[in-house]
């Protein structure tokens, strides 16, 4: 064996990765009704990769490493899965396998077809979505993260136009060009990198970046491109259209995983590749936007009539609270950042798995009754029980009720808040919190309203389906017992052992 | 002030001049146009890095050619992507206007018809 800088069980990062890509690859050959066949079947095979890599990081309680071809950065690139990249990819496994099986009856090829449009589209989607996310969540270097996103927004961008309308088709116009400017500033922050560091390598970076004109201005064109990608207020117009008229199923991965592949990036620029040049006063504006995503999302939320398109403006809201912990981390003590980081992870995995039961429950009321009119949604919890079960689950994670995620994730956020004596967060979380109560309880009321007779329901809509729905929801209502978990697997691998590791002299080649 | 400093201001002003358009232009086209000029001028500015960064003998760093290189693929298909859905937009609403509300549902009419069939026969 040569001296890589490899770690065993790296093998597992690749396997993960190729099985994505090996499907959709597949299902381009294959064509028409096999695409649907290849996704599902890649489904578990990528679950085998990816509890091994999460096994392998339990035990030994490091990143794992897989340098290909055996070069070693800056000359090489890795892959590297440290705890953030496993509990991402737990997360948008778990999203993916329950909106696969809820998609299997809105995009089945029609008997007597040997191919149909928006099936063999979605299916290959769904593979391109999981396989581009993976990059993301895996890649060390810079340049590889700039096609991860472009992939990211290439498999999203059609997903919002399936069916093919006027209105989804402008939507999907939109994203496009919001993705395109937010990548090619952070295509030219990845160049001036490289000018003034000579490395786009994560780890190399870290060791090299000095708070200097050149890093501020990358750093400043990366981040805007970024929040650009994630929709962070006042750069989510493209957002709640998009989302909002996608199919239910495609709405759910756009709205749980896509906006997170970006968010992922910013936080390993923010806190690995680029802490040193990280202000808390830029942290604090970061914040800021998020405040005010959380106000205007929630407040606009309210208003609409429209069920799917609340949805959206929830998670316009929503993502304003995934910035809120920048401030908590960046200038802060190691234990604190720590707990800041935590609950920020844990607000994602918890609004991925939360905004996708939703989602779904929006798509089968709307399959149900023709409409998803918020103020004709009476007597909808007798006919679809399970349903509006599962919205409502959805929705006490979103508001942060124990013990769902959004519960351990905003008491983490707000107890950093609290130790780091920046209270306005806290206030942030807890008026946001009750603006997200009126939403959620909006339409629980409505919904729960009783009619004379049980209202006629236009579709039939299956239970198994209704099934799925509700079991997301309720991995979201109750991911906050992970609080009695041993371990929190955040934290493993984070920056200081990776660095302790590839600075160790000999392991380099 | 050498010709590295020079590209630099010209690459510094097509990113300029393209996120103005891209920012202000209600056509999707230009839109689409000024995302080219903004993206062309990355990559004379990484051309310029890659210059200012070469080794002796070398005309310019190879990772920063690589990276332009991968950058104008990626560029190039997003431009095919946005032209798709742009010509399909047009084919179905009978306006390619980004502002809000400009993409009511109307039905199908001569020139959407039209624009339908140059679609698919220029594929």
């Amino acid at each position: 064996m040569t001296a890589g800088i490899g770690t065993p069980g790296g093998h597992w990062l690749v396997l993960a990765l190729m099985v994505p890509v090996a499907g959709l690859l597949l299902a381009f050959v294959a064509g028409g009704r096999h695409a649907e066949r290849i996704a599902l079947a890649a489904l578990p095979v990528g679950a085998i990769a990816t509890v091994a890599v999460a096994l392998q990081l339990i035990e030994t309680r490091a990143a794992l490493v897989y340098s290909l071809g055996n070069w070693a950065p800056p000359l090489g690139i890795v892959l590297r899965a440290d705890g953030l990249s496993a509990v991402m990819m737990v997360t948008t496994l778990v999203v993916l396998i329950a909106v696969a099986l809820f998609a299997r009856a809105d995009f089945a090829t029609p008997a007597g077809v040997r191919e149909a449009r928006a099936p063999f589209a979605f299916w290959t989607l769904l593979l391109a979505v999981w396989a581009a996310l993976l990059v993301v969540f895996l890649a060390s270097d810079l340049f590889t993260l700039y096609v991860a996103l472009e992939l990211v927004a290439f498999a999203a961008v059609p997903l919002v136009s399936l069916d093919g309308r006027a209105e989804t088709l402008q939507a999907a116009l939109r994203y496009l060009l919001y993705a395109l400017a937010g990548s090619v500033l952070y295509l030219l922050g990845a160049a001036l990198i490289y000018g003034g560091y000579g490395t786009l390598d994560l780890t190399l970076l870290a060791a090299r970046i000095r708070p200097e004109p050149v890093a501020i201005v990358a750093a400043a064109l990366m981040t805007v491109g970024l929040l650009a990608k994630t929709a962070l207020f006042p750069l989510h117009l493209w957002l709640p259209p998009a989302h909002a008229g996608a199919p239910a199923a495609a709405s759910a991965l756009l709205s749980g995983l896509v906006i997170k592949g970006s968010f992922f990036l910013a936080v390993r620029l923010w806190f690995d590749a680029m802490p040193a040049v990280m202000t808390p006063a830029a942290a604090q504006l970061l914040a800021a936007l998020g405040a005010a995503a959380i106000f205007v999302g929630s407040t606009v939320a309210l208003q609409q009539a429209r069920l799917k398109l609340m949805i959206a403006y929830s998670t316009v809201a929503q993502i304003g609270y995934l910035f809120l912990m920048f401030p908590l981390i960046i200038g802060m003590p190691q234990a604190l950042a720590a707990g800041a980081l935590t609950g920020g992870m844990l607000q994602a995995i918890s609004h991925a798995t939360a905004k996708a039961a939703m989602f779904m429950a929006a798509g089968l009321i709307y399959a149900a009754l023709g409409h998803d009119r918020v103020a004709d949604l009476r007597g909808v919890a007798r006919a679809l029980p399970m349903t509006v079960a599962a919205f409502a689950l959805g929705g006490i994670s979103l508001i942060g009720l124990p013990p769902s995620g959004g519960f351990l994730a905003k008491w983490m956020l707000l107890s950093a808040s609290l130790a780091s004596a920046q209270w306005w967060w806290a206030v942030v979380l807890a008026v946001g919190g009750l603006l997200t109560a009126g939403y959620v309880f909006l339409v629980l009321a409505r919904s729960l309203t009783s009619t004379e007779a049980p209202i006629e329901l236009r579709a039939p809509v299956a239970r198994s389906r209704e099934a799925v729905v509700l079991a997301l929801a309720m991995v979201s209502a109750l991911i906050g017992l992970a609080a009695f978990a041993p371990l929190d697997p955040i934290q493993i691998g984070r920056p200081e052992s990776f660095n302790a590791s590839f600075n160790e002299p000999g392991r380099m080649q | 002030m050498n010709s590295a400093t020079w590209y630099g201001l010209v690459g510094a002003l097509l990113v300029g001049i393209g996120l103005y358009g891209l920012i202000v232009q209600p056509h999707a086209l230009r839109k689409i146009l000024a995302f080219n000029v903004l993206g062309s001028g990355v990559f004379v500015l990484a051309g310029v890095v890659a210059r200012r960064g070469a080794a002796v003998g070398l005309p310019g760093d190879p990772v920063l050619q690589g990276l332009v290189i991968t950058g104008l693929i990626v560029a190039f298909s997003a431009t095919a992507l946005a032209v798709a859905l742009v010509l399909r937009l047009a084919a179905s609403a009978g306006t390619v206007s980004l502002e809000a509300g400009r993409a009511a549902p109307e039905a199908p009419d001569a020139t959407g018809a039209e624009q339908d069939a140059r679609a698919s026969g220029g594929t």
